[in-house]
């Protein structure tokens, strides 16, 4: 039943080296294939680009004040024209941008994990597992996100935004982390996963290596989607001034301002609105996109 | 001879670029039944919805399809409509959801009837009721008041029927009616087309992949491969003067029931080919033991090679098949030899219940399910005991249960001389590797997202052996398949070949013992018989014990030493494989054999057989005494009223009824089965 | 069957109650009504305000656990308390209920209903230029946040008052006007008040809900007894009308029931934006005016309306689809 060494040797210089095309490859391929995804990803990397390169180029910094101009309209000394403080538009909204797409992109991550590792640790187990982790979860659900981010925000002030990144995906991942448990459940009666049981693979080990690994698509689409409503949950406390606080600007403390001057001084609400609705369109595209990429019968071909 | 009712000529239909099927031509006569023959891919469901007008949109369909004489392709929308239901009915493989889940069944009866007759609604009803009778549903008026999910597999096919008959159709095409089902069910539904049929005098067109089916069922066969016909002609000229080599290697690929011996298959080599890429000339080619360079140089047309007999093959004269007598192959008297002397696995008495819970939304316990009930068998070294049972009968249960390796809830498991119920850590994990298991779906059971050296390295890596290689590769040359594809994927192989790595990747750890849950029902006939072989041999060569469980009593009979029935949780009957399968005792297995159709047109048109009425009684509430008494033929015509009363009131144990065989029945009777 | 239910029952009172207690114990903790009374003018004396605030339960000088028994006692006999300014909170609760369910049943009604309408004639016709259509602008909709998507309606309102109408016809703020008599103008100054909030809602629902159903459609159309449908002869309309829209509808509709659950509490934005003195609304409110028993209260309620909400779904689930109710 052995095989010789040399037939060996032989199997060992050829064959292995050249790999079919992996799955990620393959996901990547069908991704950048569809015009959706192709779109959202240019115009999302346009944004980054904008967000961390573009206020090299501006003249002006976001805490910069040009008492020469308040509440001026763009013209080329101010691309986007001044705020009622002389505030240059434009270095205030990349700065605001920044900080948005970089809270929206950590508490997506963060929330993901955490649903991915809930989700899949209840389902697998079941029994007292889930119904502690369930509970948890639904407790969650029950409180309203918004009333408690919004009494927590003095915390948020001065430079501490990265607590508001946790408190914000402590929000986010229940929803995910149910749809992770469900599924967590049928990969878990997979034989695949059965196999591995009567191997004697420990649970832990299974888990990490056969139950979110295959969960991997959702886990990826659903993580971009949460940069989105992490995005919008952001504006939306941020707005009411429980998010990120001053000096510190986000999207939502930008447009809260515009919107008081929008009537009269639209340059201070439309740049910030239009970049805030094309960042979430573009993430949303490629979340979508991903979905189909990952799944080439779901919904879309 | 009468007209034609439906005739198909040249229908092609392609998906984009891909011609899924390449010229079909056929026609079926008023009360003929025509079976369409051909492994998955073949094009045989294509053909049928492009002559029902279902295919998705997209597809795209020349040649013609005449029903009566009136062209349907290209026909208006609303005349197919007004043909669909009435003239041309179908029936669908998967019966469990072909029933729209919120409507009652018999007002969707009556919907068919509504659509194509002016009746009331009360009048459709009335209707419907009949039908359901028709079809065999015992107690119809109240049924048809019943939601689909309240009905098994079977009734459901049977409602089906019914409505496929509502308006006493021309054509019936049944594509794959009873695939889905258990074989005492496919019988029962085989009959109930029959009935219909006469009822109707409907032609019917038989799609299925299962030789056996046809050849009981067909008056004429069209095998197809590749999207053609490659084999036309009468039953008996397809399976006993096949003129065609795919023909006669699907037959030689079927193992059966009713041999005793072990001669080993002939698998056809090779996989069949995608409809993407065909291999030029003759697609068959590729994989025909009589290939010749000639062959690639062409498709080759149906050559007439007899009346009513038409071959794709340029050999065709040189195809010799096996005759009609070769089934009674000369039987080297029976195989039994002394059994092994150490035990590999001893189940002792084992009970597994299990809540019985209803509701999706307001999960709430309504009862207990006695899935196994006082279940014992043991399996000696180097033998193969095969577990054969319907869905429901406990089987998958007791595999569970063995392989969970924990304290059954009552008995006693015995694995390779552990009491399971006495296991430390260390015990348990000694255990795992050397019991293996080998599930049906071999593209479930390899994780996705892990290569192939990955999938073989898993057992060793987790058994502590490093350097894996070198074993990977030793592996895959083992179970016959290419070293140097251990960077793939199991997407990227066919399904017999990830059936084997499946194995390989049981193997790894060099076990004593091979768990095997339906290793080979996903796979093809022609895949099929390739694995089986492949089985076989390594338990020779590596001293394996097998515990198979399966279906499939044809499989069984081939690869097991002794074979042990289970009926509802019970073992009915238990022993050699031979006596067994040419002498069964227990009415249960005598009807289980019979009800499994042979490839075989002049055994079937002569075979009795014995049918059994309605479905298996629910596990949570089994009858009294012997559970298989409700639907016992010899219960029913041969007993007394006396004798009747030991089997409602006492449960029968299993009892030597001869050499290695014992059957659970109070008044066992070995005979044997046409 | 009854069992199960108390069972359900009894774990969502225990979330409520643990939902509601973490909610007064982080807002009697992080707000401070004290801070209320230093800007008066005059200051008044420490005395004062600490007895003041005794008298409404919110003395931080007192035990944080004395004052949660102190709440929790009034929750148990239906009292949620008094606001910073001294009325009950049940009144004012009760009365912003009201101004919420008028203002979000009618977005809620149009926006599921376009929504499904939507979505379920482009999954018929996918890819084509509907579908598009549809697809494209629920991504734009969603993509905008209420506040952005408010604002820019109040803008568009002030805009079409003025060049389109020539008069005041879509009012921005409030859900009625003072001194208006007659109960036809009434019912057209309401009407007024609510089409602007109204199109706020429902547009995001409209796109949430149409790229559901058009999900559950298209999953259902391929469907084995949408076949069956029309090889009985149905046409294609009948058949995706009677079997599969039916089928398609019923997780949709459970939707429907959470998210009005969802809403009681969540139109914050919208009603904050369009100056309607709803319960959303007030949740801004009483947290910049450290009112720790409104805040407490709007989160029981809250709790309570998403369980009810959920266990609507699940009894509406029921109710239309026979495989769960057996």
């Amino acid at each position: 039943m052995t095989l010789s060494e040399e037939e060996l040797a032989e199997e060992l210089a050829d064959g292995t080296l050249t790999r079919p095309p992996s799955r990620a490859r393959m996901v990547a391929g069908r991704f950048f294939r569809s015009t959706q995804g192709l779109i959202g990803f240019a115009v999302l990397a346009l944004m980054f680009l904008l967000a961390f390169v573009g206020p090299l180029f501006s003249p002006w910094t976001y805490t910069d004040k040009d008492f020469t101009a308040f509440m001026q309209p763009p013209s080329a000394r101010h691309w986007f024209g001044t705020l009622q403080t002389g505030s240059d538009v434009f270095a205030v909204t990349l700065r605001g941008m920044q900080k948005s797409l970089v809270v929206g992109l950590l508490a997506a991550l963060v929330s993901t994990a955490l649903a991915a590792v809930v989700g899949a640790f209840a389902g697998y187990f079941l029994g007292w597992t889930d119904r502690v982790l369930s509970w948890v979860t639904d407790l969650l659900l029950v409180l309203p996100a918004f009333l408690i981010l919004a009494i927590l925000s003095p915390l948020f002030g001065s430079g501490q935004w990265p607590l508001f990144v946790v408190m914000l995906a402590l929000f986010l991942w229940m929803v995910t982390s149910k749809i992770v448990r469900g599924m967590a459940i049928s990969v878990k009666e997979r034989e695949f996963v059965q196999a591995a049981r009567y191997m004697g693979v420990p649970p832990v080990r299974i888990i990490f290596r056969h139950v979110i690994p295959n969960l991997s698509s959702l886990l990826i689409v659903d993580a971009t989607l949460n940069v989105s409503s992490a995005i919008l949950t952001e504006t939306s406390l941020s707005y009411f001034g429980f998010g990120i606080q001053p000096p510190d600007v986000s999207f939502g403390t930008l447009i809260a301002d515009g919107s008081l001057t929008a009537v009269y001084a639209p340059w201070t609400f439309w740049f910030v609105a239009g970049l805030l609705v094309v960042t979430v369109l573009a993430v949303n595209l490629v979340g979508d996109a991903l979905r189909d990429a990952f799944d080439p019968s779901s919904g879309k071909a | 001879m009468d007209e034609p009712v439906l005739e198909v000529t040249d229908l092609t239909v392609s998906f984009g670029d891909v011609r899924a099927v390449r010229g079909v031509s056929y026609a079926v006569r008023p009360g003929e039944v025509l079976g369409i023959v051909g492994e998955s891919g073949s094009g045989k469901s294509v053909t049928s919805a492009a002559v029902m007008g279902l295919l998705p949109p997209g597809a795209r369909v020349t040649g013609s399809v005449r029903l009566r004489g009136k062209e349907l392709i290209g026909a208006p929308e609303r005349a197919l409509n007004s043909f669909r239901g009435k003239s041309l009915s179908m029936v669908f493989q998967d019966p469990l959801s072909a029933l729209t889940p919120v409507y009652r069944v018999g007002d969707q009866i009556a919907e068919a009837v509504r659509v194509h007759q002016r009746v009331g609604k009360e009048t459709a009803l009335v209707k419907a009721i009949e039908l359901l009778e028709l079809v065999g549903i015992p107690r119809p008026a109240e049924r048809a008041l019943a939601f689909p999910h309240e009905f098994s597999g079977g009734m459901r096919q049977r409602v089906v029927i019914a409505m496929a008959i509502a308006n006493d159709p021309d054509v019936i095409i049944c594509d794959e009616p009873t695939t889905a089902l258990d074989v005492t069910i496919q019988a029962q539904i085989l009959e109930v087309l029959k009935r219909a049929q006469a009822k109707t005098g409907a032609a019917i067109i038989m799609i299925t992949h299962d030789l056996g089916v046809v050849a009981g069922f067909a008056d004429r066969v069209l095998v197809m491969y590749a999207g053609r016909p490659v084999e036309v002609g009468g039953v008996d000229d397809i399976y006993y003067r096949s003129r065609m080599p795919y023909t006669a290697g699907l037959l030689g690929s079927v193992p059966r029931v009713d041999r005793r011996g072990r001669q080993p298959l002939t698998p056809i080599e090779g996989n069949p080919p995608s409809p993407a890429a065909l291999p030029p000339g003759c697609p068959f080619a590729p994989r025909c033991p009589m290939h010749v360079s000639a062959c690639d140089e062409e498709e080759p047309p149906l050559f007439e090679v007899g009346p009513e007999h038409r071959a794709a093959c340029i050999r065709w004269q040189e195809v010799h098949p096996r005759g009609p007598g070769r089934h009674a192959a000369p039987s080297d008297g029976p195989r039994l030899r002394a059994r092994g002397e150490r035990s590999v696995l001893e189940v002792h008495q084992l009970v597994k219940d299990y809540p019985l819970l209803k509701g999706a939304v307001f999960k709430r316990r309504i009862g207990t399910v006695h899935a196994v009930a006082r279940v014992s068998f043991d399996l000696r070294q180097g033998e193969t005991l095969g577990l054969v049972g319907e869905s429901g009968s406990g089987k998958t249960t007791a595999l569970t249960q063995i392989l969970e390796l924990a304290a059954p809830q009552e008995g006693r498991i015995v694995v390779l001389g552990h009491d399971t119920a006495r296991l430390s850590r260390a015990e348990r994990t000694e255990i795992r590797r050397d019991m293996q298991v080998v599930f049906q779906d071999p593209l479930a059971s390899l994780d996705p997202r892990m290569t192939v050296h990955d999938i073989l390295a898993e057992p060793l890596r987790t058994h502590g052996r490093p350097d894996s290689g070198r074993r990977v590769r030793e592996l895959l040359a083992l179970v016959g398949l290419d070293p140097a594809h251990a960077a793939r994927y199991p997407q990227d192989f066919s399904g017999g070949q990830r059936q084997r790595i499946a194995i390989a990747r049981a193997l790894a750890l060099e076990p004593r013992l091979l768990v095997l849950d339906e290793p080979v029902s996903a796979l093809d006939v022609s895949i099929q018989a390739g694995v089986i072989n492949l089985l076989d041999s390594l338990k020779a060569r590596l001293g394996l014990s097998y515990l198979f469980v399966a279906h499939d009593l044809a499989v069984v009979r081939y690869i097991a030493d002794r074979v042990a029935v289970m009926y509802l949780g019970r073992i009915a009957e238990i022993g050699h494989v031979d006596a067994v399968y040419d002498h069964p005792a227990h009415p249960y297995t005598q009807a289980l054999l019979s009800a499994i159709p042979l490839p075989d047109p002049e055994r079937e048109r002569s075979r009795e057989r014995i049918l059994l009425e309605g479905d298996l009684p629910s596990p949570a509430n089994p009858p009294t005494g012997c559970r298989f008494r409700t639907r016992c033929p010899k219960f029913r015509t041969e007993l007394t009223g006396e004798e009747r009363e030991l089997c409602v009131g006492v449960e029968p144990e299993v009892r030597p009824v001869g050499e290695d065989q014992g059957a659970a029945c109070h008044y066992a009777d070995r005979r044997g089965v046409g | 069957m009854a069992g199960f239910l108390a069972r359900r029952l009894l774990n969502y009172a225990v979330l409520v109650v643990v939902a509601a207690s973490l909610a007064y114990l982080v807002a009697a903790t992080a707000l401070d009504p004290r801070s209320n009374y230093a800007d008066r003018t005059p200051k008044p004396p420490p005395a004062v305000v600490d007895a003041q605030l005794t008298v409404l339960n919110l003395n931080d000088k007192t035990p944080l656990l004395q004052r949660y028994a102190v709440w929790a006692g009034g929750v148990l006999r239906g009292d949620f308390g008094k606001t910073v300014a001294g009325a009950p909170v049940n009144d004012d609760i009760k009365r912003r209920m009201g101004v919420t369910f008028r203002l979000v049943i009618l977005g809620l009604v149009c926006g599921s209903l376009l929504g499904v309408l939507v979505g379920a004639l482009a999954a018929v016709r996918q890819y084509g230029w509907f579908d598009r259509l549809s697809t494209g602008l629920s991504f734009l909709v969603l993509a905008v946040p209420v506040v952005v998507l408010a604002n820019m309606l109040i803008l568009a309102g002030a805009w079409a008052n003025q060049h389109v109408f020539g008069r005041q016809v879509l009012l921005v703020s409030g859900e009625y006007s003072a001194g208006v008599e007659g109960l036809g103008s009434q019912v057209v100054d309401r009407l007024q008040h609510l089409v602007l909030p109204t199109i706020s809602l429902s547009v995001g629902l409209i796109a949430v809900f149409s790229r559901y159903q058009r999900n559950m459609m298209l999953d259902v159309l391929g469907a084995d007894f949408v076949r069956t449908a029309r090889a009985k002869g149905l046409s294609r309309r009948r058949a995706l009308t009677r079997h599969a829209l039916r089928t398609a509808m019923i997780p949709v509709v459970t939707y429907f029931a959470f998210t009005f659950g969802a809403l009681l509490t969540g139109a914050t934005f919208t009603e904050k934006i369009f100056g309607w003195h709803g319960l959303g609304e007030q949740l801004i409110n009483s947290i910049f005016s450290n009112d720790v028993n409104t805040v407490a209260a709007i989160s029981l309620l809250a709790a309570v309306s998403v369980l009810c909400a959920a266990l609507a779904a699940d009894l509406l689930h029921a109710a239309l689809d026979p495989r769960v109710r057996a």
